[in-house]
């Protein structure tokens, strides 16, 4: 159960109430690790997600199969930088876990490189 | 590979790695076009906030509220298999966004540049991004119907391009061709790339 104080979500505020209030006002994950590449799926756990935004809980729904940032977003129908703050909300409670692109830093090597030519030669 | 023990569903659960390939070029070059060609789903379409830190300084001078524009960006996916899924972003070529592209072009494969040649000089600021980077890039050049044709050598010295960047013609609308693009973009990635550890004798 949560605090009062915590259910920032209010019917009466209405529809107006976008983006910022999804994310009370945040704008910066914590998780600044998340790529628009990442790639979120959500875990089971035993969590109470009955105290979760109405977006929180379409994020977890949504990522029963793995999807990247951007894609949530897109479905989710929120601008990139809400998306990545709902997700890090959601990865720092333990419901989803997130696995950043390949090769974030470098250069992705040459058995990559070759299965996504293979992969591309396919379609 | 990582996998998630789920107790739900009884079974690890495999996260597959993304690719990220980026289709960059001037407004109107075909970048939604190719990315909707090759994609295997309907091409999706999210937005990034342009906020005043991210904004160049000269686009605030007179601007006394603080303005938050939004910049579309379109990308579609290609699942290469079990374990690696390919994301191409189609993304606007205009300098104030290049706070976007950084995050776009970190990891990325690298980038289809297409071009216009009616309007040669739009695909200027994505060349130059890419070039700086050192991120692997091709040239698609766009053959629109009333457009100019032009050959391969006279779009490579109106760019400036050295000797070891593919230049091909395409049309963005066409499948087979969007795909030879993905193709000349690995194949010339993977000519830049370091060698695996297991190459390494
Ligand atoms: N003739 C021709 N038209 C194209 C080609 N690629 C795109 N177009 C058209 O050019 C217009 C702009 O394309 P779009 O993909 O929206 O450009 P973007 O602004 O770069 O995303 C659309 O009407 C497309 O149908 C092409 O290869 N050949
Ligand atoms: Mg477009």
């Amino acid at each position: 159960m949560s605090e009062p104080d915590d259910r920032w979500f209010d019917e009466a505020a209405g529809p107006l109430v976008r983006p910022y209030a999804m994310t009370r006002g945040r704008t910066r994950p914590g998780n600044t690790d998340l790529d628009l590449a990442t790639q979120v799926v959500t875990v089971w756990t035993e969590n109470d997600s009955g105290s979760l935004s109405p977006e929180h809980q379409a994020v977890i729904e949504l990522c029963r199969t793995p999807l990247s940032v951007a894609e949530v977003a897109a479905y989710v129908d929120v601008p990139l930088v809400v998306v990545k703050v709902l997700l890090s909300d959601l990865i720092e409670r333990g419901d989803v876990v997130a696995r950043a692109p390949r090769m974030a830093n470098n250069l992705p090597d040459r058995n990559l490189l070759q299965a996504v030519l293979d992969g591309v030669r396919r379609i | 590979m990582v996998s998630v023990e789920s107790e739900a569903q009884g079974a690890a659960m495999v996260i597959p790695t993304s690719v990220k390939v980026l289709v960059a070029g001037g407004f109107g070059a075909g970048k939604t076009t190719m990315v909707g060609s090759v994609s295997e789903i309907p091409p999706l379409s999210t937005e990034e906030l342009l906020t005043e830190a991210s904004t160049d300084v000269d686009d605030l001078v007179g601007v006394e509220e603080k303005t938050t524009t939004t910049v579309a960006l379109d990308f579609g996916r290609i699942t290469i298999n079990a374990e690696i899924v390919l994301y191409l972003f189609g993304t606007p070529g205009q300098n104030r966004f290049w706070f976007m592209w950084d995050e776009l072009a970190n990891g990325a494969i690298g980038a289809i540049v297409l071009v216009d040649t009616r309007r040669l000089d739009s695909s200027f600021p994505s060349v130059d991004f890419f070039e700086r980077r050192k991120i692997p890039f091709i040239i698609a050049v766009n053959c629109f119907d009333d457009a100019y044709r032009y050959q391969v050598d006279e779009v490579r010295s109106a760019l400036a391009l050295s000797e070891d960047i593919p230049v091909l013609m395409c049309d963005a609308r066409e499948r087979e061709s969007s795909k030879q693009a993905l193709v000349s973009l690995v194949e010339h990635a993977m000519s830049r790339a370091p060698m695996s550890v297991d190459e390494v004798v």
